[in-house]
């Protein structure tokens, strides 16, 4: 093993496969160069889906429809489970139908700044351009987008934009969108063209000849150990926020997929860019199992504010005017309360570390719908945000149509994941990433309302079109070697009898509680170097612990619900490492990562684009981790400092 | 809080299933009822004791995977409530709580609380969708939908096909969430022309899932976490007599 936090430099990656010229050409060209398969082709074809959200279920659906074999997987009991459903605000697109000034240019323009320079202009624009397509298709599959009384779609604005090119229904964009993927693919299973395998893991990636060809699942209902074998392997299976133990994300995400994947040759693109998620409710306890999200639409309406004086305890109507410090609008005139997510996380926590924040234990901030209330009346409030406003008071027990709401900064989106190239393709042959699962195009920071849009705008136009270049030359791939899926399967059935016999005396969940902490502390909102080097310490002497005293009751055969969640902490305990060690080598901050030495006067993020405007492409190694890095370029938008003062 | 639970444990689908008594102590007010839950799971496993089993996810009452009978009512006793959402201040110290899973015969228990309900996936693969090809569809604004139509098309497409209807249903029916999906893409101008092939194809796949008729009882919308609207059923079965009778 390496030291803690060493690592090495390998050859930087010099091609990402996009296509030269003008910049708003590219994808044409790309789709045209693409080599086609013929339909006949096609049916003898198999792709592996895993993961049914926006990504893995739109994708699924259309590769079903252009006729190649479909398998899809997902751990939850049906593919309208996925995360995806829990998005709430709104998807972005240029639609420009407020002609507000919008355009495909400046969707691709905010993206690319608001990711603080660090994702790849050919792929923003691309994500920019078919950003239009997606509203169509959603519409056209009845997704109940909200609208104007004229009958044409209603859009609002969202962190980081000046411009309304947020779609959205009500409280629960995503749902809806997520549905209309879920049901474009079961209208595929119905037609035959796809088979979904619902409480199923991926545990391991079948590697033959070079190619991902395959995969290794538990059933978890039986127990089963199967192998499915493939032309190609999509992956979709989310971020890895819960590393963190407590997230916005559902319970069940996890990065066993593509932790698997990375160690089997995929690459790991940028591990340590976590997205803090400014309005989330505070965390009330222990107990506590997940954090829950507030839209970050509230913050059109809603006014965040704490009191100027230092351990003010007054209720907040008993504080006056004069007395409060509606500190995003006096820092950041220009954006107001409506500054990107990263900007008024790190804001949050220093008016916080200040001694100012409000609720238990001084970590939470007011947003205050007092103003909004008066201005537009209860009615039109409730209509707008009634039923996260609803969530609220359910998990709060405090109706935050009197007292404001408090809320605080948590996990919520990773921008890092597997490398990709343009075509979504990994460093692995046949193994393509989609969705939040991949590294691409948000760069070290995500703009509200893009997640849902890279999903589908990966899973029903991109890789349906870029998996069949890489297809068309199926025909001279070879067998799979019975040796590699033999081996696969091996390190399986190794990985869960290990667990099974351990039976020491600490539960699963508590080893992941204690990663999460540390993990929280040091590589949280704000890292240092010393933060690092303690958390690179911890986590080994943690993770030799966790494999000499882990207690997963019970056996490998049927539903065993602990066995599954210690496989998954087994995997975060070494990814969690390599996100310590990405985020110490990289000594500047740019969105999501705020390394506490790199900050200007104002105590703002401080980039260093001389030596840090690269990908980090993390190859897996049995001696530690090199670092591939993968040189970006911006012909288009000038890198300057962000400001939205 | 300290709390009695009698929580129903059953080893697969063949096993018969019994209530087992168990303590909680030390609960917060503050804790969801999944907490409270993990909290139990946490010390049966150190205890060498078999957890309990229960399906559960996103934890924001939206994915729609969790669910349990609570005091014979499902989801609780809470309104519009999923089980991830209904907080612990709602109890009392001392309270004895039964908690059992969703019950039908077309819900097979696999372990525990856990319910297979596979059967709604294929309720919806019989036509619970637009038929639109990826990259076919029409620029958005060419199809205006009356704001209105639009509102009601979204109340009933809120549903998180959970099951609780069905749990609560004397009949065990499938009617609530058949009945969401055909009112929801069946308001909007884009369904019009699968509409009576979609009601019909929904309804007999319903049926032959083995989910009970029917009979206006209204447990269904009763316990329905996101108040599905009861007459989207009578709006079903409109639309399915007029696509039997052609």
């Amino acid at each position: 093993m390496s030291l803690p936090g060493t690592y090495r430099v390998g050859e930087p990656i010099r091609d990402t496969k996009a296509p030269e010229g003008p910049i708003e050409d590219r994808w044409d060209k790309r789709r045209f160069q693409a080599k086609l398969v013929n339909p006949v082709n096609k049916r003898k074809l198999t792709v592996i889906v895993v993961g049914t959200g926006l990504a893995g279920g739109s994708a699924a659906a259309t590769l079903g429809e252009l006729g190649y074999k479909v398998k899809s997987f997902c751990y939850q009991d049906s593919p309208r489970r996925a995360h995806s459903i829990a998005a709430q605000g709104g998807i972005n697109a240029a639609k420009n139908y407020r002609g507000d000034g919008d355009s495909i240019y400046r969707l691709f323009y905010d993206t690319v700044k608001g990711g603080d320079y660090r994702a790849r202009e050919s792929n923003v624009y691309r994500l920019a351009q078919v950003s239009v397509n997606i509203i169509d298709q959603a519409v056209a599959q009845g997704v109940p987008f909200a609208r104007e009384y004229g009958g044409l779609l209603d859009t609002r604005s969202f962190g980081g934009t000046q411009v309304s090119r947020t779609f959205y229904a009500r409280g629960q964009t995503g749902q809806q969108l997520l549905l209309g993927a879920y049901q474009a693919l079961e209208r595929q299973v119905a037609a035959g063209n796809v088979e979904v395998h619902t409480r199923h893991e991926m545990l391991e990636l079948i590697v033959s000849g070079g190619r991902a060809r395959g995969i290794v699942v538990r059933d978890m209902v039986t127990g089963e150990i199967e192998t499915h074998l493939a032309d190609a392997v999509v992956l979709a299976s989310g971020g890895y926020g819960n590393v963190f133990f407590l997230s916005t994300n559902a319970k069940g995400c996890n990065t066993t997929a593509i932790w698997r994947a990375h160690k089997k040759g995929a690459y790991f693109g940028n591990p340590c860019y976590t997205q803090i998620h400014p309005t989330c409710i505070p965390q009330s306890g222990d107990h506590q199992s997940k954090l829950t999200l507030m839209s970050e639409s509230l913050r059109n309406d809603g006014r965040v504010w704490v009191p100027k004086r230092k351990g003010d305890d007054r209720a907040p109507g008993d504080i006056p005017e004069g007395e409060r410090d509606y500190y995003l609008e006096r820092i950041y005139p220009a954006f107001g309360n409506l500054v990107p997510r990263d900007i008024a996380s790190r804001a949050a926590k220093n008016v916080c570390d200040e001694g100012r924040g409000v609720g238990p234990g001084g970590l939470g901030v007011y947003l205050d719908f007092a103003d909004a209330i008066r201005r537009m009346g209860r009615d039109a409030v409730e209509k707008k945000y009634g039923n996260l406003f609803e969530m609220y008071e359910r998990i709060t027990g405090e109706n935050p149509y009197e007292v404001p709401m408090r809320i605080y900064p948590a996990v919520h989106y990773t921008m890092g994941g597997l490398w990709v190239d343009y075509d979504l393709q990994s460093t692995i042959p046949g193994l393509f990433v989609i969705g939040e699962a991949n590294f691409s195009d948000h760069g070290a920071n995500r703009l509200g309302a893009s997640a849902l849009m890279q999903g589908l705008a990966d899973g029903y136009f991109v890789l349906p079109t870029t998996i069949g270049d890489y297809l068309a030359g199926a025909g001279s791939f070879g067998p799979v070697e019975e040796g590699d899926v033999a081996e696969a399967r091996k390190a399986v059935q190794d990985k869960i009898d290990k667990l099974l016999s351990v039976n020491g005396d600490r539960t699963a969940d508590s080893y992941h509680r204690e990663l999460g902490r540390i993990m929280w502390d040091y590589c949280g909102m704000e890292r240092t170097e010393e933060s690092l080097r303690k958390a690179l310490e911890r986590i080994p002497e943690l993770r030799e612990e966790f494999w000499n005293n882990v207690k997963v009751p019970g056996d490998a055969e049927g539903l065993n619900q602990a066995l599954e969640r210690a496989g998954r902490v087994a995997d975060f305990l070494e990814l969690a490492e390599l996100m310590c060690i990405d985020a110490l080598h990289r000594t500047e901050s740019c969105g999501g990562h705020f390394r506490a030495e790199s900050q200007d006067a104002d105590g703002e993020a401080l980039r260093d684009d001389e030596n840090f405007a690269y990908v980090a492409a993390w190859e897996w190694t049995p001696d530690g981790p090199v670092l591939h890095k993968e040189e970006l370029n911006y012909e288009y938008v000038k890198m300057t400092q962000r400001s939205y003062k | 809080m300290n709390l009695t639970l009698k929580i129903w444990r059953q080893n697969g689908s063949s096993d018969k299933g019994r209530m087992v008594t168990y303590r909680v102590e030390d609960v917060s007010p503050d804790m969801s009822f999944l907490e409270m839950l993990d909290v139990l799971n946490e010390r049966l496993i150190l205890a060498g004791d078999d957890p309990v089993a229960f399906d559960h996810d996103c934890r924001e009452g939206i994915c729609g995977m969790c669910g349990m009978v609570i005091n014979g009512v499902a989801h609780g006793e809470q309104k519009l409530t999923t089980t991830c959402q209904l907080h612990m201040r709602h109890f009392k110290d001392g309270d004895v709580i039964t908690i059992e899973p969703w019950r039908s015969a077309a819900f097979p228990v696999i372990k525990d609380l856990v319910v297979n309900r596979s059967a709604f996936d294929r309720i919806i693969q019989a036509g619970g969708f637009i038929s639109v090809p990826t990259g076919s569809a029409p620029e958005a604004h060419s199809v205006p939908v009356p704001k209105a139509d639009a509102d009601a098309a979204f109340d009933a497409a809120t549903c998180i096909g959970c099951g609780a209807c069905v749990a609560a249903c004397p009949n065990g029916s499938a009617s609530l969430f058949t009945a969401a999906k055909i009112t929801h893409l069946g308001l909007l101008p884009q369904g019009q022309p699968e509409r009576e092939s979609r009601a019909r194809a929904m309804v007999e796949q319903m049926d032959a899932e083995g989910f009970g008729g029917c009979t206006n009882t209204g447990e269904c919308t009763a316990v329905c976490p996101k108040g599905i609207p009861f007459d989207t059923i009578a709006r079903m079965n409109a639309d399915y007599l007029k696509a039997a009778s052609k």
